[in-house]
């Protein structure tokens, strides 16, 4: 791959119909139409009241622990030859960049009047976070988690219900993450006008993948910054960011999309929309997803719940076929060296999807897509503890193996 | 693009089929049906039309269905496991003529990954004369309108509770064949009442159009087929008859229950 892109593309607001050029849009049924636009017209208000802004950026820094810190990883430096930072997304209240969206459309739904919020979710970050910001807010929860999921996941089932969440197990078509987005919008449909859908990535119907990137922007807006501190003015030659749906990604190359920098987005193996999806419309939205020749929306299959999405936000399809970001991939054991490598050098352990970009990363330094010697921001967008059982079962012979070696 | 005309199929024209039973003094009913739900579906439509439905919706079925509840999600999980295909479903309705229009029931991610021209013919040329495809609302469905009419498909526009009054008289100038008034909050399925919301809808919709209007969602008996049809030209009945399917009824019994309601209509 070549990882040169024009820096002439914006990340501003998508067109009239919620478009990023071809992708995006609002396909929903006619009676969700007036409740997209209720949010469209709600967050562009408060998006521009500075009271509102105020209030975000409050709870971000004196409830989530913003700003996170860019961290330089001198170890893991050396052994790799590029110099590395991290944007610590690990270090917010409840461990990842989700924190930075419910917070916001928590807000969101105070300021329109509804008293309800609903969400999907995957492994249990983005469902944790939404309970977390619900339970701060004095607001209703109830999140939709495939019962796949929800058994693959007990720990997190269980932090959802002592936060004051109702977790319903989505027991419909394959009871994973996407059949909990149908779920959350069936559910939406008849609980409209009391409950704000507080949708997780920059994914579903237009002002969502908009409005997401917005609230994640905070991500790349801090890390520019902090870059230029660290860099005597000067920005990194690469950023890169995992990518499910894409929020913490979309939220990271907002801050860089301006600069000469080059935006990496690193999908799963399995779950590769950009390098195996093909245009379509799920959830609302016009993008690129993994189908078969039908029509019919495959599973997306990785070790990582957080990027079991078979689909991608439109935005980052539309960066994708502009080519200012590449999207590559990373598969399962990959990521788990590059886990073990950056708890080993740097004392950090990261979550499953993390490590995927960072996976990228040591095989793009190692076989020279990253020349020596360049400055890559990586967004460490969340912590491992959440994995830590699942890797102790996929690697956890493998460590005692290697330090039976040592001794 | 006229010429495309020639690819008009040989199905019933649904809004002419509908618009003289109802000057007939008829109460509509459009039935639907899971394609490829069990190996003799095509059977189970062919007695319903035997049963006195004035149209019946071909669900193609999706993956990922949001419109829709319980019951059409298990058909379609059902139809889907046992390999049917969109293309599968229209070869399998281009081998009988039926006497009543059929109209296709799907998501749009079917129709534009086989392209929206291919998509039309294809179904024209099977004996389809009109497409519901829920999940594309007016300011997304035009292509797929134009495509359509080309192929002299008739798409059938949804209208909701929650829909203005701007919004309503839009959708009842662009809607073809009927306006399907969806009576509630929600997705399909079998509901033991009927929303109150579905007479105030219904009553909207007749103050504004000419085209038929046929009222669906949580229409489970005769009793709420009769009430349901009270303010409007129609029903449609769905979720109840394929719950009857998946609990094992056989042809013979979903043609009775098809009647039933028939008879409770005609009664009024």
């Amino acid at each position: 791959m070549t990882l040169t892109g024009p820096a002439t593309v914006s990340m501003g607001e998508p067109s009239e119909t919620g478009r990023f050029g071809d992708f995006g849009g609002r396909y929903v049924p006619e009676s969700l139409v007036p409740a997209c636009a209720e949010v469209e017209s709600a967050f562009r208000s408060a998006w521009s009241d500075p009271q509102f802004v105020a209030r975000y950026r409050g709870l971000l820094a004196d409830y989530a622990g913003r700003p996170t810190p860019v961290t330089e990883c001198h170890r893991l430096s050396a052994e790799l030859g590029v110099r590395v930072l991290l944007k610590r997304e690990d270090l917010t209240h409840t461990g990842s960049h989700k924190i930075n969206n419910v917070i916001g459309q928590g807000l969101l739904t105070v300021a329109m009047g509804k008293k309800r919020v609903i969400a999907e979710t995957g492994a249990g970050q983005h469902g944790v976070a939404t309970a977390t910001a619900a339970a701060l807010l004095g607001l209703d929860c109830v999140i939709y988690m495939g019962e796949v999921d929800t058994h693959r996941q007990e720990l997190n089932v269980f932090r959802m219900r002592l936060l004051g969440a109702e977790v319903v197990p989505v027991r419909s078509g394959s009871r994973t993450l996407k059949d909990a987005v149908n779920e959350a919008m069936r559910a939406w449909v008849s609980e409209v006008e009391t409950t704000h859908y507080c949708i997780g990535s920059v994914m579903g119907p237009h002002p969502f993948p908009w409005m997401v990137r917005e609230l994640q922007r905070v991500i790349g807006d801090e890390a520019r910054e902090q870059c230029r501190a660290l860099l005597g003015g000067a920005d990194p030659d690469l950023v890169v960011a995992c990518v499910g749906g894409g929020s913490n990604a979309a939220g990271t190359f907002a801050g860089f999309v301006g600069t000469s920098a080059r935006l990496v987005g690193v999908e799963a193996a399995g779950g590769a929309a950009v390098g195996r999806g093909a245009p379509g419309v799920l959830h609302g939205m016009r993008s690129l997803l993994l189908q078969d020749e039908a029509g019919q929306i495959l599973e997306a299959e990785s070790i990582s719940a957080g990027l079991d999405y078979p689909g991608i936000g439109p935005e980052h399809a539309y960066l994708a076929g502009t080519g200012r970001a590449v999207y590559a991939d990373a598969g399962d054991e990959e990521v788990l060296e590059a886990l073990s490598l950056l708890a080993r050098t740097e004392g950090i352990i990261p979550a499953l999807e993390p490590a995927h970009a960072l996976a990228w990363l040591v095989r793009a330094a190692r076989d020279g897509t990253v020349p020596g010697g360049s400055t890559v921001l990586l967004t460490m967008s969340g912590r491992g503890d959440k994995d830590a059982g699942q890797v102790m079962e996929l690697i956890g012979d493998r460590l005692d193996a290697r330090l039976a070696a040592k001794s | 693009m006229s010429a495309a005309a020639g690819a008009v199929g040989r199905g019933v024209p649904l809004e002419a089929a509908l618009r003289a039973r109802r000057d007939a003094g008829a109460k509509l009913l459009v039935t639907y049906m899971t394609a490829g739900l069990t190996e003799d579906w095509v059977d189970y439509l062919q007695v319903m039309v035997e049963a006195g439905a004035d149209a019946v919706e071909v669900g193609l079925p999706f993956s990922d269905p949001v419109m829709d509840g319980p019951t059409i999600q298990e058909a379609s999980v059902r139809a889907l496991a046992r390999g049917v295909t969109p293309e599968a479903a229209l070869s399998a309705l281009a081998v009988r003529e039926q006497p009543v229009p059929l109209v296709a029931m799907t998501y749009y991610n079917l129709v534009l990954r086989a392209g929206l021209e291919r998509f039309a013919a294809r179904a024209a040329a099977a004996g389809v004369t009109g497409a519901i495809i829920p999940d594309i609302p007016l300011e997304e469905s035009g292509p797929w309108e134009d495509a359509a009419a080309d192929a002299g498909v008739a798409t059938v526009l949804l209208a909701a509770p929650v829909t203005s009054d701007e919004r309503l008289a839009v959708l009842c100038r662009r809607s073809r064949g009927f306006v399907y008034g969806v009576n509630l909050m929600g997705v399909t399925g079998e509901r033991s009442s009927l929303a109150g919301s579905a007479g105030v809808l219904a009553k909207r919709l007749k103050a504004v159009t000419d085209l038929p209007v046929v009222m669906g969602f949580g229409i489970s008996t005769p009793q709420q087929a009769v009430e349901a049809a009270a303010a409007a030209d129609g029903v449609v009945v769905a979720s109840a008859l394929m719950r009857a399917v998946l609990d094992g009824a056989s042809v013979v019994e979903l043609g009775a229950a098809v009647a039933d309601i028939r008879r409770a209509l005609d009664r009024g």
